[in-house]
């Protein structure tokens, strides 16, 4: 598949539209880990992309700069923990999407890749720590698996958000071990990550634009 | 819950905006980022300069504590969430005088990537910065995984000595030695009664019951390590100070610097009656009170409860800590 500068704007606004409407659901996640506020500081990320997206970005074909300002300005609004994890997520993968103005299924393999490969390199967290990597690392594990066996990325992708989303679930039954939740200890069991489960929305709301 | 607010997403840029109103002869912000605030004092070239920063709604802390004897600059974040490394750049930028600036911040993961990306930058600009990272709460994680600990209330006096260590002309690596070294040796023990809740939200951050308390809770609004029944306020003191005596040795005859922080919303008669019994306590053991400290220092909205905090002082610690501090938020002669 072929995937244009103007679909991947559309991935983007269409993730500011899920962090919106899942704001609430983040937050209940986080206040049984947390202080409560993971929606909160989604929705003011994805808010201050959004005004990029309609402005600086509206007009943009670079892919790799897309996803790069798409990165520096969620860091730039929310700091946080998530902020340098996600900015350095995508500008990885805008980097390997450099000057390209259509994506095509080597492209979307190398972004999503290079995007978890970013994350984890800056948070070092590990599956089973109960952090956004246990949705990351699985699906990125699960994608680059089957893309070697069929070099097709829509149905690599299918697989691999199917992996990332046990993944995300599977943080229910661990105690945590890394951040601010690592104190509850076996307290933090029962209660699903929320950085794992905004890690699969921003993946799961990929998917709809592979059927086009 | 009740807030005197405007708009939940607007309270960090309008806490700002009333605080360098309020205190322009001690604080400005600068243009490069309006959450990049710096002492309005100008400092004299060669002295090693101070960026404190961290998350909104543990007011004094962070920008409260920028002035003379203290921190040059402070990177403001949203509510309990780190500063990007931008203003955290722009404050160093502003605040260098040619003898590098020391990040002081508490270990938490946010913290430590915001950080530490922005220290990456301003290297290229060639700024040299060193890092101290506060970890005296003795309830984030156990003795065997110190490295893992959070910084809270103790936060405060590794402000207090490398501040006085910067203002007496020490140079870069003696200031973060002395911010090190007032680390290692504090310890605090938190309590939380009442939960918080965010300005945005509204909800608390933690369900408690009327007659129970959380021994060891974080100033997120985290919850703590045990829900137990409240008991008197002396059963309580008692109770943080037996984890701290047991994490660190605090022997007959030597020096200590006390505080008791208020979380946001007990009164001082409380954090009082909490420091009475503390004060017992250390004069049973023989141990001497150089420098007492009560009342709301780092805070976490309108939370409930307090934590003791215990530094020992040697006599260059005990030196620093005595030195005159003129911040808008506190004052020390």
């Amino acid at each position: 598949m072929n995937m244009t500068a103007t679909d991947f704007t559309e991935y983007f606004k269409q993730v500011v539209e899920v962090m919106e409407n899942e704001k609430d659901y983040l937050c209940e996640l986080d206040r049984k880990l947390g202080d409560g506020d993971h929606g909160v500081t989604m929705s003011i990320g994805w808010q201050a992309v959004n005004e990029q997206l309609n402005n600086k970005l509206a007009d943009e074909t670079d892919c790799g700069k897309i996803s790069s300002t798409v990165g520096m300005t969620f860091l730039n609004a929310v700091g946080s923990s998530v902020g340098p994890l996600y900015a350095t997520g995508f500008m990885r993968g805008g980097k390997v999407v450099k000057g390209k103005s259509e994506l095509n299924d080597t492209d979307l393999k190398d972004f999503w890749t290079a995007f978890v490969n970013g994350v984890q390199e800056r948070g070092k967290a590990e599956v089973g720590d109960k952090t956004i990597m246990d949705t990351l690392i699985p699906f990125a594990n699960r994608l680059e698996e089957t893309f070697a066996q069929t070099n097709d990325f829509v149905s690599a992708f299918k697989e691999a958000l199917l992996a990332g989303e046990e993944g995300m679930k599977s943080t229910k039954d661990i105690v945590s071990k890394i951040g601010r939740s690592s104190r509850l200890g076996e307290r933090s069991i029962g209660a699903q990550d929320p950085g794992a489960t905004s890690a699969y929305f921003i993946l799961s709301t990929f998917q709809p634009f592979l059927n086009n | 819950m009740k807030k005197l607010i405007n708009d939940g997403e607007n309270v960090v840029e309008e806490m700002i905006d009333g605080y360098v109103k309020a205190h322009p002869n001690h604080i400005k912000a600068l243009e490069e980022n309006d959450r990049a605030l710096v002492s309005a004092k100008t400092k004299d070239d060669g002295k090693v300069a101070i960026l404190i920063g961290g998350g909104s709604g543990h007011e004094p802390a962070f920008m409260g504590y920028v002035g003379e004897g203290m921190a040059d600059g402070v990177a403001v974040g949203n509510i309990f969430a780190s500063p990007p490394p931008a203003p955290i750049v722009e404050v160093t930028k502003a605040i260098d005088k040619g003898a590098g600036v020391v990040y002081l911040y508490g270990n938490y993961a946010g913290d430590v990537m915001n950080f530490g990306m922005a220290a990456e930058l301003v290297e290229m600009e060639d700024i040299n910065v060193e890092m101290v990272l506060a970890s005296d709460d003795v309830a984030s994680a156990p003795k065997e995984q110190k490295e893992k600990r959070r910084g809270i209330a103790g936060e405060f006096f590794v402000y207090k000595t490398a501040g006085a260590a910067a203002e007496q002309g020490y140079n870069l690596e003696d200031v973060a030695r002395i911010a090190r070294k007032t680390n290692e040796n504090t310890r605090s023990m938190g309590v939380g009664l009442t939960p918080c809740s965010l300005p945005q939200t509204g909800e608390p951050s933690f369900e408690i019951g009327d007659n129970e308390m959380e021994i060891g809770l974080g100033h997120h609004g985290e919850p703590g390590i045990r829900k137990v029944p409240l008991e008197s306020a002396d059963r309580v003191a008692d109770q943080l100070l037996d984890v701290i005596f047991q994490d660190m040795a605090i022997n007959e005859g030597e020096d200590v610097a006390v505080l008791v922080n208020g979380l946001g919303s007990t009164p001082r008669m409380e954090l009082y009656i909490m420091f009475r019994r503390v004060e017992q306590v250390l004069k049973e053991k023989g141990v001497n009170i150089c420098r007492s400290y009560v009342g709301d220092y780092i805070t976490s909205l309108e939370m409930g409860g307090c934590s003791i905090t215990l530094t020992k002082l040697d006599d260059e610690l005990k030196e620093m800590v005595d030195q005159p501090v003129d911040c808008p938020m506190f004052v020390q002669r």
